[in-house]
Order: structure tokens, then C-alpha cells, then sequence
């Protein structure tokens, strides 16, 4: 009863007319992408002076270190892991940028050792986490004990930053297009600070690994199945590592950009800052079980956070409290929404 | 001997020994004990009025994570637990009747029970994932007890509340009475009935359950308002202690704290098999290490370097691979002496 | 189960393979020790280029503790393995694949959140600029793809794509790094007759062009279509390398459980006895139907249906895969909910919202996915046995110790439980040993209905004939029984009365006798019950 030659593509001709749109497949950024507009809209509605182009650049500014976290954090949730010793590590860096300013380093030295000290700890995370097979959640958390440990043993209380070269950085504007003038004839302009160059360059990096690179791929693959990753051949244990490599990093980076934004190295600097970051991973539209999200998604989850931050302090009348009630609110309607669409699409 | 050394609590254990040695040598008058005031007084009662919350929190925390879940907003809970019974007291016209403190207790808990039905609800019937699910309560939670204080700290005077938290009866602290009371309770209620078999085993394989016919989904759903009544306690312990209810710094980090001891106690965040005498020997680990680094001189700033430090060490130790190594070692010592090898076809 | 007179012989058209193809691999003498355990001794196996080699053996006999050693994912203890006649030690899968030899596994171990193409190019993707080159990528995809004769889009996820498809796109994973040797671990588990039919044309093209191909299965028929050369093990023991020629079914079916079928041939003598019950159901004379579905149905899942399941009846469900049998088993049981349609248990209609609600009506089910919803792996075989009781009785009322003690050690003696240790846990369990704790738990709820979902599915021929004996006994006791089997050998040796269905509907139902052959039930599910 076997034929020689079943009928070719019996199946697969099924198969082809089952391609995906690039809508199912970038459909959870544009979701945050219309949260975003919508929070806008709300708030140029409710305030004057809301849509003034300053506010939207303010944003990023103000949210620039948030931003380099949530990149770093996408790359450890698409792996299937967390990271919750961001903040802490941010707050190491900013304790040792401040240490080695006042011991008398160059500015560059100090940087660079900064950046190894991140890339460092995560490298002891990866470690911790792939060659002992302790739970993400487990070892970062004992990492923002030690890195939040280390914090109070460089010092106590908070320390100033008073080299030049970060002065100048933290008051320099870059200026881009003229806005009106003042009353004295200056003309006025829109500026962004450097470190939101920095950022945006480091999303756009994320991005391209992520998309294009064996590195980046393999990440994906690691979300997506594991143990197939591994039986494919893909160089899956140093990827593992490499991601924490990657979130550690970031949050020398983060506190690099946040040690200037404030000139001062101090211990208890971005406490929870890792919750936030990982509001805005979900809300960009990541699943935190891995394998499935885009760093843009991040981006833009950042972005509503800070938005309604910037509402919320608009309102004036309101505590700074709401923004935590509006955060965990917004939160629930994305993640029911995730677990909606995943039902539909089993059905 | 064997089966001592065998079992999940043995390492913990040695650890924790080890904690008290090392005190105990610090400082010579370490375990002493005596009778002041009317009731025990010494470093070890510290300890057991100060694990008090952290084992009530982490007792909840056990049954949640042995269904392969987890709840973060614990210590919302506790913030949102003792906003809410300071802000009754204090607003009622006389805050030391008992009437008053048990109807403030009363709705504290209610509050945290309706939240704990939240938490519950979003995880088994909605299905979202538990960490987010109590995430959600978490970010959110401490803006609530913020709202319910008006942003300020709320203080009390009570003495009868403050003698939850401070008090002593029949010379033992109240607060570590009461959490023994709720240790023992859990305990016979997960090992009498037959509770604690079925939360292991949705944990262990939730769709089976189902299907044999355990009500995975009220069971899922009960351990979260479970874990939400242990954090009203808990925070009414903490609130009553200071007499004051802090939004922002009540309960601050305990829901790690009550991770780690559950899992330094040997129950697996995977979920599953669970050991409520595991989560106890950890909440003294992590309340004995704070006390260590005292009684050691140590500045406290080292004092979160040295937990870590510990806990890194502990995570070590429990880890699969050396767990395995351990168990390959064993098994050789076994052959070794001849012991029967069986052979599976 | 007949036993054959003339030998079985490869596909049609196919010309025999030459006797001495070139070996690419000889393993020789593979020894894998576990602690306690000897799991392979001493095994030998070539691999011929243009040959497709069957890899036969019950659970537990060393198939897959073979491959792991082949692929490098647990190296041997003993033994030598050589590519090309030169000694080689592989230890990883990287390291296999460099040597060509690569795994196609039964779950499809690939990513179905990236692209056919990259599951079929990452770690030999091309690059451009430092990154990768998508459309050459997609490009090679293709070719390889093309080669196989498989058409899909190269840039599709692969998630869009029904399992069998999936398997397909790791063969051309495999092909594209010019693998010389294809190990297919159970390919044809999750496939219907068409998938099959698919798959083995690719295999024979694969041999036409000098692949060795180790094919690892356990469906008899396969075997005898596709593969030049059997090598059977048992016990961690290589019992016996043939070809296909040379060997009858009855011989490879001993070599395979070391004694006669006499416990099979039993069940089909009982043949008058089946006669007595086909007489006794459905003919008036008999009680009211036990279970009666009427229009029972669920919107995308299965049409409305009518059965009728009497006391001591086994009701056998035949269909091919993906023809709803399991989903009606589900609504029987209340797995699923049913949007239309009535379930009555003695003729009162009832609601089965869950699957506690019929246990209570005294019906049981056995899922076909034995390890995600059946078993609890990491409890006892006592607490797995004693769950289904103890969770009807609720969370406040224990199971006394002394009644799980007597109903565990009653069940692992009735049903040959091995090891016979109640404190094991059932994740070290072989598959059929796990099956029969499954059943131990259903019955341990003393059910009136027990329905089966490929109780013998992955499970040794020993083990298979104890479960079909225990189903029949079952039945003679005055159970009923819904039986489902992707092997229509079983269903017409066990059912009194068989239920056919086909795209999700049921399209015909005959009473089972002495003279109702697989041709027949298959002509029904072809002709979709219209004649």
C-alpha cells in the first residue's frame, strides 16, 4: 500500500500558506507603542504645555540611565532569567566612580574601571547561575546583597563628585533645534544631555546584536527551548553568561549616566530600580517566560513609565505615591493582555 | 544517623549551629538567659522576638512556593497590615481598649485577606504568572499604604497593642508565641490532613493534579490568601513593636528575606516537596546572621556583605551540582561495601 | 497477530542494498555504567552508508543510553567507536555533528520562536559585516529544504508549522550540515499515516544518497517497510542484528521480550468469549446503558456525538490522529467542557464541569500524556496510587496510613509493579511501569467507566500484553471500558463494540466480532462511514 512517492507537499502545502504578518510579529511593541500615544494624549489633554517638545526630551533625560537597564534587563528576561541586582550594581558604580574621583584617578581610568567592574559582576552571576545551576532569581538576589553590601563598606554616607570633567558633563546641553526666545534675546533651544546619546546609541547596539548576530540569536533561542538550543549545537552556556555579562554592564553604565545626572555616589541610589526596570521590559511587550520581545519594546516601555511619572507630578496635587498605584495598574492590563492573546492563539 | 544526614534540613542546620558557635564564642555570655522584669531576657530571646515576622512571612511564603509560585507583595502586605491598624487606632477616641485594638487587628487582616483573594485570583484563574501576578501588588501595594496613612507615619499610642509585638506572656515574647502558634497550626494542618500532599503536588505537576481530580485551582487560590494572612500578622507584629506604621520602610525587603530562608530551608523554588521545619531553621539563619556581625564587632556596614557572603555559600551548598557530587560520593561509599547494586532493565 | 509464513521485505521498487555497504560507523563493546545500574553492556552496532537501520527494544533495553553515546551526550565507559574505520571519542553534540553524525529527536528538539531558516542555519549561518546574512541565510534554507523536497517558507516561525512538518525542518537541519549518519529517535510517535508516508520518502531519498540513517521505533509495521537491517536490544544487551529479509515478526517480537506470545495469542483465543459479549451488548437484552452520551459536542474540538457505554463492554475508539478520539474521551470525562448536548450516568442527565465531578459519577481517565498529566513524577508510587482516593475524599479527610499501605502493596502485586517499592519515586519508573501506577490510581477509585487513552503507547511488548490482559479482565468483571489505540491490532482484539471516527466527528460504530478485520474499520474511516 506504500507508494514509492507520497504525493509531495501533502503537508507542506498546508504549511506555506501559514506565514505570520509582520504585524502578529511586532504586534506587542506597536501595543506599547499606542500605550504610549494614549498616555500622551491624556496628559496634553489635562495640561497646557504638555506636548511642549522639551517635556518629551525631558523624558528621555530624566530616564536616560532607566533606559541602558532596561536594555540590559531585556537581554537576561529573553534568555528566561532576571536580573533583580541591577540597582545595586548601578549604585556600586556610582560608589566607586565617586571613591576613585576623590583618590585622585583621571576621569577615563576611572570610567573604564567601572565598566570592568560591571562586567565583572556579571560575569560572576553567569558564573553562579550556569556553573552551579542556582536559580536567576536566587543568585541576583544574593548579588544585590553583596553588590548593596560592598556599597556601604566603600562608604556609608554619600560622597561627592566634584571632578571636573563629570561637571561639565552633567551640565552640558546638547542643543538641537531653536524653540522661541527669552526676554532678555537669548534664543532658547530644545537640548538633550549626552547621556542621552549614549542610550540611544546603546539601544541601537542591543538591537543589531539581537537581530543579526549569532550572539543574539542564540539568546532568543535560549528563551525559546532550552535543552533544543543546546542539542543544536548553539554555543548555549557562554551565551548564558554573556547575558549577565551584558546586564552587569548596563548597570555600570546606568550608574555611570547616574552619577553624573547627580554628581554624587551614594548607597541607597536605585533601590527597586530593578522592579522598574522590569515594568518596562514587561510592558515593552517581552515575555518573561523568554524567547519572544524586542529591545525597541523596552525602549518605549521606559518611556510610558516616565510619562506618567511626568503626569503625575503635573498633577502636583497628587503624592508621588499614585505613580506606584498608576505603574501597577498599567502593569495588570498589559499582563492580562499577554495571557488573553496567549489563550486565543492556543484555541 | 544516615537518613539525618540525608535529609534536606541537615545542612541548614549545621549552618545554623555554626552562626551560634561563632556567637557564642564572640561573645561568652551569648546563650544566657535570665529573668528580668517578669520575664526571659538575653540575646537568644532577641532573636526570637525579632524572627517572629520573618517566619510568619516566610511559613505563607513556604505553601506558596511549594506550588510552584511565589508572592512578592508580602511586604506591601505588611505595610498595607499595619497602616491600616494604626490609622484605626489612632483615629478612634480610645486607642488602648482592647475592643479597639482587636476591631483595628480585625480589619487589618480582612484588608490583606481581600488582597491575598487578588493575588489568588490573578494567578489561578486568570493565569498569569505568579511573579507578575505579585508584582503587580507589590509596586502597586505600597502606594496604597501610603494612601491609607496620608503619606505621613502614623504613631500609636497603645500600650495593649504595643504588647503584641513587645509584650511578653508566661515569659516568652508574644510575638514569638504567636508565631509558634501559627508554625504549629500550619504544621498539622499540611501533615494531618492531607493538605500538604495535595500543594505538593499541584506543585509538582499541576495538570495532573487536575485531572486525578485535586482542585488545583482552589488549592492555588488558597495558599495566596494564605500567605496574605501570614503577612497581616506579620505586619501587625512589626507595626505594633514600633508602634508606628511606616508605609515605606515597614517590611521593607522581607519578602526576599523570606524567600531566601525558604530556601535555604531546603524547599525548591520549582516547587513541590516543602519543609516548614527547613523554613524555620532559615528565618533564625538570617535573623542569627544580622546578630552575628554585631557580635563580632563588625562594622555594620559589612553586615549586608556577610549575609550575602553566607547566603552565597548556602546557595552553594544546596546547589544540583554539588548536591550531586554528595549523593555520587555516598553511593560509592555504599558499593564499597558491598551494599546490593540494582539493576534496572 | 498472526504469525507470518513469508518474511517481510523492504518498499516496493527500492533495490536491495549491497551487502557489504561501506560501515561509516562501528561501535564496538559500549559499555554505560549508571551508579547501580549496568545500562549497556558490552553492545556492538553498524552503521551502513545507504542503510536504514531499526533500533528495536523494550523500555529500559539501552536505545537511548545508545544514542547518548553515539552522540556524544554521555560518553561510554567502555567500548570503541569508529568513524571511517578510525578511532574516534565524542564528547558532545557539537563534536558528533563535526563527524556527521546528527540526532533528529521525537520532540523536535528546535526553537518554534525563530525562523525555519534558522533553525535550520544557526551555528552555520552565514555572515556579512560582522552579522548575519539573512537573505543568503534564507537562501541556503531554501536549497536544503529543496533538496528534500519539503516547500515552506524559509522566513515563517517555525511555530506555524504542524509537528510533522517541524520534524521535517530538523532533517534539513541535519542534511544542511552534511550529515553522513541520521539517528530518527521515534520520528513517528505524534504522525498520521500520511505524515508517515511523507517522512519515509524523505528517508528513502536520504538512502539513495549514501546516508546511514539508525531509525529508533517501536511500530512493528515500520519496521518492516522502511528498514534493510534490525538490530535488536534487551536488557542493555545486543540479542540480535539481522536484516529485514531474514527475519519473520514473530522472531523479532521474542527476540524482544525473550518468551512465547503465548499471553498474546491467549487474547486472541479468546475469541468465543468476545462473541458473548458482542452478543450480550446493544441486543435488548441488556442493562441500560452505564454512560450515554447524546450530541455531546465542543465547538473546534469534536462534532456532536452520540454513544452509548453499557456495563462489561469494552467500546474501542478508531480513528487516525488528529481525528478526535482523545477529545472525546475528554468530554466523557469532563476534562473539557461540551457547548452542546447532553451526558446522562443511569439515565439521569449530569454536568461534568470538572474532572472531580466524574470521579463522583464514578468514571476515570487515563490521559495519553502519561508524564504532563498523569503522573506526579516526584512522589511516591503510594502517593501517586492513592492520589486519585485521596483527592475525592478532599483535603481534611487523610487516606489512613494503614489503607494507603494494603492499596498499594494489593495494586503493585496485581499489576506486576516493578521495582515493588511503594516509597520509589515514579520519575525513576520505566514507562510501563509508570502506565500501570496510572492504573492502579484509576481503579483504586473503583469507577464504573474506565476510559483509556493509549494506555500502551512507548511501552515494551511485555507490559503492552499484561495492560490489554488486565482491560479484558476488567470488562469480564463488569466494568466498562473506552479503549483508544493508534493500533488498530489492539482495538479489535479488545473492543466489543468499535466507535470510528474521522476528522473530528464520528462517522460509524460496529459491533467487534471474530470476522471484523483492520481492512474493514479502515475502509470506514477512508469512506467517512458512507458507503
Amino acid at each position: 500500500m506504500a507508494a514509492t512517492e507520497a504525493p509531495t507537499g501533502v503537508l507542506t502545502r498546508v504549511a506555506r500558506s501559514r506565514g505570520t504578518s509582520p504585524l502578529a510579529r511586532y504586534g506587542s511593541v506597536l501595543a506599547t507603542l499606542v500605550t504610549l500615544v494614549l498616555v500622551f494624549v491624556i496628559g496634553s489633554t489635562r495640561y497646557t504645555g504638555f506636548l511642549d517638545s522639551q517635556t518629551i526630551l525631558n523624558l528621555f533625560i530624566d530616564n536616560a540611565f532607566l533606559i541602558v537597564l532596561a536594555v540590559g534587563m531585556t537581554f537576561v528576561i529573553l534568555t528566561g532569567g532576571i536580573d533583580l541586582s541591577m540597582g545595586a550594581v548601578m549604585a556600586l558604580s556610582t560608589m566607586v566612580t565617586a571613591r576613585l574621583l576623590i583618590a585622585g584617578w583621571a576621569p577615563g581610568p576611572v570610567i573604564a574601571a567601572v565598566l570592568v567592574l560591571g562586567c565583572l559582576f556579571g560575569l560572576g552571576v553567569g558564573f553562579f547561575i550556569r556553573v552551579f545551576e542556582v536559580q536567576p532569581f536566587i543568585a541576583t538576589l544574593a548579588a544585590m546583597f553583596l553588590a548593596r553590601g560592598l556599597c556601604f563598606v566603600v562608604s556609608p554616607n554619600s560622597l561627592s563628585i566634584t571632578d571636573p570633567f563629570f561637571v561639565s558633563l552633567s551640565q552640558s546641553r546638547i542643543r538641537l533645534w531653536p524653540t522661541g526666545t527669552a526676554f532678555d534675546g537669548r534664543t532658547l533651544y530644545a537640548f538633550i544631555s549626552p547621556s542621552v546619546i549614549v542610550a540611544l546609541v546603546i539601544v541601537a547596539i542591543a538591537a543589531w546584536v539581537l537581530h543579526a548576530t549569532r550572539f543574539g540569536r542564540t539568546v532568543y533561542a535560549i528563551g525559546g527551548n532550552q535543552g533544543s538550543a543546546e542539542l543544536m549545537g548553539l554555543p548555549v552556556a557562554r551565551t548564558q553568561v554573556l547575558v549577565y555579562v551584558v546586564s552587569g554592564l548596563c548597570s555600570a553604565i546606568g550608574g555611570l549616566i547616574f552619577a553624573t545626572y547627580s554628581l554624587s555616589g551614594y548607597a541607597l541610589t536605585g533601590v527597586g530600580v530593578e522592579l522598574d526596570a522590569i515594568s518596562a521590559v514587561v510592558i515593552g511587550g517581552t515575555l518573561l517566560t523568554g524567547g519572544s520581545g524586542f529591545v525597541i519594546g523596552s525602549l518605549l516601555g521606559v518611556l510610558v513609565l516616565g510619562t506618567i511619572q511626568t503626569i503625575i507630578s503635573f498633577e502636583g496635587t497628587l503624592s508621588s505615591w499614585w505613580t506606584k498605584i498608576v505603574i501597577g495598574a498599567l502593569l495588570l492590563v498589559f499582563v492580562v493582555l499577554q495571557r488573553l492573546l496567549i489563550i486565543r492563539r492556543r484555541t | 544517623m544516615r537518613s539525618l544526614t540525608r535529609s534536606n534540613v541537615f545542612w541548614p542546620l549545621i549552618a545554623l549551629v555554626a552562626l551560634l558557635a561563632v556567637n557564642v564564642a564572640a561573645r561568652p555570655g551569648f546563650l544566657g538567659v535570665r529573668m528580668q522584669d517578669g520575664h526571659l531576657y538575653g540575646s537568644i530571646i532577641d532573636i526570637l522576638r525579632n524572627t517572629s515576622p520573618i517566619l510568619l512571612v516566610a511559613i505563607g511564603m513556604t505553601l506558596v512556593i511549594a506550588t510552584r509560585g511565589i508572592d512578592l507583595s508580602v511586604g506591601a502586605l505588611v505595610a498595607i497590615a499595619g497602616a491600616v491598624a494604626c490609622t484605626q487606632i489612632a483615629a478612634s477616641p480610645s486607642p488602648g481598649s482592647a475592643a479597639t485594638v482587636l476591631i483595628a487587628i480585625g480589619t487589618a487582616v480582612l484588608v490583606c485577606l481581600v488582597l491575598g483573594v487578588w493575588n489568588g485570583f490573578l494567578v489561578s484563574v486568570v493565569g498569569i504568572q505568579p511573579i507578575i501576578a505579585t508584582l503587580i501588588l507589590m509596586t502597586a501595594g505600597r502606594g496604597i499604604a501610603m494612601l491609607v496613612t496620608g503619606g505621613q507615619i502614623t504613631t500609636v499610642n497603645s500600650p495593649l497593642y504595643k504588647s503584641i509585638g513587645a509584650g511578653y506572656l508566661l515569659t516568652l515574647p508574644v510575638s514569638a508565641i504567636i508565631a509558634g502558634v501559627v508554625l504549629a497550626a500550619t504544621a498539622l494542618l499540611t501533615r494531618r490532613t492531607a493538605l500538604g500532599t495535595l500543594v505538593e503536588s499541584v506543585g509538582i505537576n499541576p495538570e495532573a493534579s487536575r485531572l486525578a481530580g485535586v482542585r488545583a485551582r482552589s488549592i492555588i487560590w488558597t495558599v495566596y490568601v494564605f500567605s496574605a494572612l501570614c503577612a497581616a500578622i506579620a505586619g501587625i507584629l512589626i507595626s505594633s513593636n514600633v508602634t508606628a506604621a511606616d508605609a515605606n520602610n515597614n517590611g521593607l525587603w522581607i519578602e526576599l528575606d523570606a524567600i531566601l530562608a525558604v530556601v535555604i530551608g531546603g524547599t525548591s523554588l520549582m516547587g513541590g516537596k516543602f519543609s516548614l521545619t527547613g523554613t524555620l531553621i532559615g528565618a533564625f539563619i538570617i535573623e542569627t546572621l544580622r546578630i552575628t556581625v554585631i557580635s563580632l564587632g563588625i562594622a555594620p556596614e559589612v553586615n549586608l556583605v556577610f549575609k550575602a557572603v553566607v547566603v552565597i555559600l548556602v546557595c552553594l551548598l544546596q546547589s544540583p551540582v554539588v548536591q550531586r557530587r554528595f549523593r555520587a560520593r555516598r553511593r560509592a561509599v555504599a558499593q564499597e561495601h558491598g551494599e546490593a547494586v540494582e539493576v534496572v532493565a | 497477530m498472526a504469525t507470518r509464513t513469508t518474511p517481510p521485505g523492504p518498499g516496493p521498487g527500492i533495490p536491495a542494498p549491497v551487502h557489504d555497504a561501506q560501515a561509516i560507523v562501528r561501535m564496538t563493546g559500549i559499555v554505560v555504567e549508571f551508579p547501580g545500574v549496568r545500562a549497556l553492556q558490552g553492545v556492538d552496532l553498524v552503521l551502513r552508508a545507504g542503510e536504514v537501520h531499526a533500533l528495536l527494544g523494550e523500555n529500559g533495553a539501552g536505545k537511548s543510553t545508545l544514542i547518548r553515546a553515539l552522540t556524544g551526550v554521555r560518553p561510554p565507559d567502555a567500548g570503541q567507536i569508529e568513524v571511517d574505520g578510525r578511532p574516534v571519542a565524542i564528547h558532545g553534540p557539537a563534536q558528533a555533528q563535526a563527524l556527521g553524525i546528527s540526532t533528529v529527536y521525537q520532540e523536535v528538539n528546535l526553537c518554534p520562536n525563530l525562523s525555519v531558516a534558522e533553525n535550520i542555519m544557526l551555528g552555520r549561518e552565514p555572515r556579512r559585516a560582522g552579522g548575519i546574512d539573512w537573505r543568503r541565510m534564507r537562501r541556503q534554507a531554501a536549497e536544503v529544504l529543496g533538496r528534500l523536497n519539503v516547500d515552506i517558507d524559509p522566513a515563517s516561525p517555525l511555530s506555524a508549522h504542524s509537528i510533522a512538518v517541524q520534524q521535517l525542518v530538523a532533517i534539513a537541519r541535519a542534511m544542511q550540515v552534511d550529515a553522513r549518519v541520521l539517528i530518527l529517535d521515534e520520528p513517528t510517535s505524534s504522525l498520521d499515516a500520511d505524515e508517515v508516508a511523507e517522512l519515509f520518502r524523505v528517508m528513502r531519498g536520504l538512502r539513495e544518497d549514501g546516508v546511514a540513517i539508525l531509525f529508533v521505533t517501536h511500530f512493528l509495521e515500520q519496521v518492516d517497510e522502511i528498514a534493510d537491517r534490525i538490530t535488536v536490544l534487551r536488557n542493555g544487551a545486543r540479542v540480535g542484528e539481522r536484516r529485514t529479509s531474514e527475519m519473520t515478526r514473530l522472531e523479532l517480537v521474542s527476540m524482544m521480550i525473550g518468551r512465547e506470545l503465548a499471553v498474546l495469542e491467549d487474547i486472541a483465543q479468546d475469541a468465543e468469549s468476545r462473541e458473548e459479549a458482542a452478543a450480550r451488548s446493544g441486543d435488548g437484552s441488556a442493562p441500560t446503558p452505564f454512560v450515554r452520551a447524546i450530541g455531546l459536542g465542543r465547538r473546534g474540538s469534536i462534532e456532536p456525538f452520540d454513544l452509548d457505554v453499557y456495563p462489561g463492554e469494552v467500546v474501542g475508539l478508531a480513528g487516525l490522529l488528529g481525528s478526535g478520539r482523545s477529545e472525546l474521551a475528554r468530554l466523557l470525562f469532563g476534562a473539557d467542557h461540551a457547548d452542546s448536548g447532553t451526558l446522562e450516568v443511569d439515565g439521569a442527565p449530569v454536568r461534568l464541569r470538572t474532572p472531580r465531578a466524574a470521579i463522583g459519577e464514578r468514571i476515570a481517565f487515563s490521559s495519553e500524556n502519561r508524564k504532563a498529566e498523569g503522573l506526579v513524577e516526584d512522589l511516591t508510587v503510594r502517593e501517586n496510587i492513592v492520589l486519585g482516593l485521596q483527592a475525592a475524599r478532599g483535603w481534611a479527610r487523610r487516606v489512613p496510613q494503614r489503607k494507603q499501605d494494603e492499596l498499594t502493596a494489593h495494586y503493585i502485586e496485581a499489576l506486576g509493579i516493578r521495582p515493588a517499592n511503594p516509597e520509589a519515586l515514579v520519575r525513576n519508573l520505566s514507562g510501563g511501569n509508570q502506565q500501570k501506577v496510572l492504573l492502579a490510581r484509576w481503579l483504586a477509585t473503583a469507577p464504573r467507566l474506565l476510559i483509556l487513552d493509549e494506555p500502551t503507547r512507548g511501552i515494551d511488548v511485555g507490559a503492552k500484553a499484561e495492560i490489554q490482559k488486565l482491560v479484558h479482565d476488567l470488562a469480564l468483571e463488569g466494568m466498562s471500558v473506552v479503549f483508544i489505540s493508534a493500533e488498530l491490532d489492539e482495538v479489535l482484539r479488545l473492543s466489543n463494540r468499535i466507535a470510528v471516527l474521522r476528522d473530528r466527528r464520528k462517522v460509524a460504530e460496529i459491533v467487534n466480532g471474530p470476522d471484523v478485520t483492520a481492512r474493514d474499520v479502515l475502509e470506514l474511516i477512508a469512506s467517512g462511514g458512507q458507503e
